[in-house]
């Protein structure tokens, strides 16, 4: 890079990174004064809805902190075979879109479900359990209690051997063992855990328009997406749109100021000889709760397999309807992907100048945390100051694609960010003054030196933004239309009018398009040794 | 030299073709009319074949949503014609002011309380009931008041905020309980299964089993009659009587093909549009023309109650208010 022009790639990319953020929050703003906070206050449906997206967060932390914990333990002291595939699936968990789990929820806990149809078929009436305040808390046990389950186990794997071998000698049982070692291992990651967490059950989109079921189970994203489609109340929508913003923003600091790095554990293979391993009481509890755990865990991800391979579904994959979503999903999902790899490319490479030549790693620390703004500002947010800023431009339904475009590459950023930092730094590190000193610049650094060294992070972070493009529902909610539809939302829908065959139709699709974006990029972009860990 | 000779030739072959193409006449309407099973492909069929242009039907959720789009679309719309409004919502969409008047004749339309609306066609009207499985339920509610007291009832209803069923609902409580009306929908919050978005998501659940009365029309049961031969799914007549909706079709101002757009509304009152409406929207047509069979046996209401548009205008976001503030109690 010319030493000249090394602002520039990322002095762009903020320029149209911050443009597409707060033009949309001024937008926000303008509407805002028509409808203060005061009647917000008064209003008792908006005060439900505030209250139940605390609640509902705030249950969906405590019960995913619950079973994660006595899953970490159980898999700290069990190996059976499958462990290392229950845990890369347990990863899965979150890059999996969300409407194709609450598919699978659907298949499973439904009133046709998997549960209902045993209960049946043991003589007992079926159940109707899932809508509400219910199916909410199912899915997000879902897709937390995993993640928070791998991280604990994380913790608990960092205990060094020593501390064991202690343990062993004073003839502790398990529940000295868990006083002395295990819970202040997982204290330290808890906070942060707990808030990331509850920052994710509350900025849930997908699952509560799901599989709310009426307004009892309002959350604020939801009600800020109805605001707008439904009543098109455009100051209530900027008002509580500004209200989520400022509810993230605090929940955000809050888990910075939590967290604590997470020591990593020194061998991950190694057979962990815990004294009380082999105490009959810890194993029966232990298979208890892999149980429990599993059972909310797999048969969602069994059934949306399950339901794909059912021969009923040849005519439903046949249809026009879901190959035209296939078609647009991946053009945007293409689109994102891209557009997000631009600006993660342009703002790493001037602040890893900034960082490494002028010394300045405040402002290039600033500059990459402003890439992931996002966090901040969830989609739906953005879709909506996006909305209202260009209704009066342009007709917003035809500019939908491009809209929803520019969102997910947005949304992407942070991701495609963490993915990349390191290994831009890195080559920058070693090949800088070699390359200065061969004269090696512009366009031939980046055929021969950057490309071959860059390939396979860039491939994964495009992989990555491209699988959660097509995954996502946010950004499709209020731009989705009968001329543009996406893989997610045509799930939406489907699972709304209770089309089942065809909704296990668009699942299969949505799951193949995922996981098969995400290994064919891998694989073509990054090479014949291209894998992640 | 032949390269030129194309470069000419094209772009007036494309103009040619362009000016020989049909004009699109684009309706916005709500998803069941215009799906597979509605009345939407044979009406196509049968306007297409006498105007030598293309009808598009854009489909959206329900009725509300097609003020909705409107609303948020303005002049920049891109509807020719807006098709599934019902009563309940006419001064709400003439407040637009994206409405022109139609030219059409109103003598000879056959509705329970006529119409003289200048803005609005009619185009059928149906009444709003319970639906119900007989087999599964023998002794269904005669009145509202006896919906209210049997608590092993469970329902579906749709959104009053996007469907007009959902709205009609809200005024058919509003108009017989009045004041207690919070309380009706505290009681009946307690039994419902889910309230959705639009007609077509309750009715498939009612179908699946998932809960014992959903929200719809006297003339639904004559769908399953006709086209499936089962009989048992029944309305359920209330004493006080039900609730009245005439859906209705309008012309924009903004529409570029104001002609065939007249031409669409003429269409709509005769019996090439009317004779699919029966059997296709499942309703009653506005003209006197034949019905199947199945809809000798349907309910026929005590009495038709309606709210004057005015005095919907004036408290329906008061009264959509006071039922989520009900609900979520």
């Amino acid at each position: 890079m010319t030493a000249r022009w090394w602002w520039l790639p990322g002095a762009v990319s903020l320029t149209l990174i911050l443009l597409l953020v707060t033009a949309p929050i001024g937008a926000l703003f303008v509407q805002a004064p028509k409808f203060t906070f005061a009647a917000l206050l008064n209003d008792s449906y908006l005060r439900h809805v505030l209250w139940f997206s605390f609640y509902q967060a705030g249950l969906s932390t405590l019960l995913s902190l619950a079973l994660a914990i006595p899953l970490a333990r159980a898999l700290s002291r069990r190996r059976f075979p499958g462990r290392t595939l229950l845990l890369k699936l347990f990863g899965l968990s979150l890059v999996l879109p969300v409407i194709l789990a609450v598919f699978g929820i659907v298949a499973v806990h439904g009133r046709q479900g998997w549960v209902n149809q045993l209960l049946i078929a043991l003589g007992f009436e079926p159940i109707s359990y899932l809508y509400g305040l219910n199916g909410i808390l199912l899915a997000h046990v879902f897709f937390n209690m995993p993640l928070a389950a791998r991280i604990l186990l994380q913790s608990l794997e960092a205990i060094p051997d020593a501390s064991w071998r202690l343990a062993s000698q004073l003839g502790f049982r398990s529940r000295h063992l868990f006083r002395w070692l295990e819970w202040p291992a997982m204290r330290t990651a808890l906070p942060a855990l707990a808030s990331l967490i509850f920052m994710l059950c509350f900025t849930s989109f997908a699952t509560v328009m799901a599989l709310g079921g009426g307004p009892s189970s309002t959350t604020l994203e939801v009600a800020i997406y109805q605001a707008l489609r439904f009543d098109f109340d455009l100051p209530l929508a900027g008002v509580l749109a500004l209200l989520q913003l400022v509810l993230c923003c605090s929940f955000l600091l809050l888990q910075y100021l939590l967290s604590r790095p997470v020591q990593s554990s020194t061998s991950e293979a190694r057979q962990l000889d815990r004294p009380d391993r082999h105490h009959p009481a810890t194993r029966l509890t232990d298979t208890l709760v892999l149980l429990l755990c599993l059972s909310l865990f797999l048969p969602p991800l069994l059934a949306i397999v399950v339901a794909g391979i059912n021969p009923q579904l040849w005519p439903a994959l046949t249809s026009a309807e879901l190959w035209q979503a296939t078609f647009s999903s991946l053009k945007i999902a293409l689109g994102a992907g891209l557009l997000c790899v631009l600006f993660t490319l342009g703002l790493l490479t001037s602040s890893r100048y900034l960082r490494l030549h002028l010394k300045r790693s405040g402002v290039a620390a600033l500059l990459e945390s402003l890439g992931s703004v996002i966090l901040v500002l969830p989609a739906v947010v953005l879709s909506t100051g996006l909305f209202i800023l260009l209704r009066g431009v342009a007709d917003v339904f035809t500019l939908g694609t491009v809209l929803v475009l520019l969102v997910n590459a947005l949304m992407a950023l942070p991701y495609a960010l963490r993915t990349l930092q390191l290994p831009m730094e890195q080559v920058a590190r070693q090949h800088d003054r070699l390359c200065a000193s061969l004269g090696i610049t512009g366009l031939a650094r980046l055929r021969r030196v950057e490309w071959p060294l860059l390939r396979k992070p860039i491939a994964l972070a495009l992989a990555l933004a491209m699988m959660l493009s097509v995954g996502d529902l946010s950004a499709i909610a209020l731009f989705g239309s009968q001329h543009l539809q996406t893989l997610p939302w045509l799930l939406y829908q489907q699972l709304g009018s209770y089309q089942m065959t065809q909704a296990a139709a668009t699942a299969l699709v949505l799951l193949v398009l995922s996981l098969g974006l995400f290994m064919l990029t891998e694989r073509i972009l990054g090479g014949k040794h291209a894998r992640t860990r | 030299m032949k390269k030129s000779i194309f470069t000419f030739a094209l772009p007036l072959l494309l103009s040619a073709q362009a000016m020989a193409a049909n004009p699109t006449l684009t309706v916005y309407t709500y998803g069941s009319f215009a799906s597979d099973w509605g009345p939407g492909p044979a009406i196509k069929k049968t306007f297409e074949a006498e105007c030598e242009c293309q009808l598009e039907f854009v489909a959206l959720d329900d009725g509300v949503s097609i003020l909705n789009r409107l609303r948020l679309e303005g002049d920049a719309t891109q509807a020719d014609i807006v098709l599934g409004l019902d009563n309940n919502l006419l001064q709400a969409a003439k407040e637009t002011g994206l409405l022109a008047e139609h030219k059409v004749s109103l003598d000879g339309l056959q509705l329970p309380s006529g119409w003289d609306d200048r803005v609005f066609v009619p185009f059928d009207y149906g009444y709003f009931a319970f639906i119900y499985d007989a087999d599964k339920l023998a002794t269904p509610p005669a009145s509202f008041a006896e919906l209210l007291e049997r608590d092993d009832l469970s329902l579906l209803y749709q959104d009053p905020r996007t469907s007009t069923p959902g709205l009609g609902l809200l005024l058919w409580v509003q108009q017989l309980y009045g004041e207690r009306a919070p309380e009706v929908w505290q009681n009946l919050a307690k039994r419902t299964v889910s309230v959705t978005k639009g007609w077509s998501e309750s009715y498939g659940m009612f179908l699946k089993g998932e809960a014992d009365m959903v929200l719809s029309y006297t003339t639904s049961p004559a769908y399953h009659i006709e086209a499936e031969q089962k009989t048992q799914y029944k309305a359920a007549g209330f004493s006080e009587g039900h609730y009245l909706q005439v859906e209705v079709a309008a012309k924009l101002k903004t529409s570029k093909q104001a002609a065939l757009a007249d031409r669409f509304l003429q269409f709509m009152v005769g019996p090439g549009f009317q004779q699919h409406i029966a059997t296709g929207n499942w309703m009653y047509p506005v003209i006197d023309t034949p019905l199947p069979a199945g809809f000798a046996d349907l309910v026929q209401p005590a009495s038709s109650l309606s709210f004057s548009a005015q005095e919907v205008d004036e408290h329906r976001h008061a009264w959509v208010r006071q039922w989520l503030n009900s609900v979520t109690r």
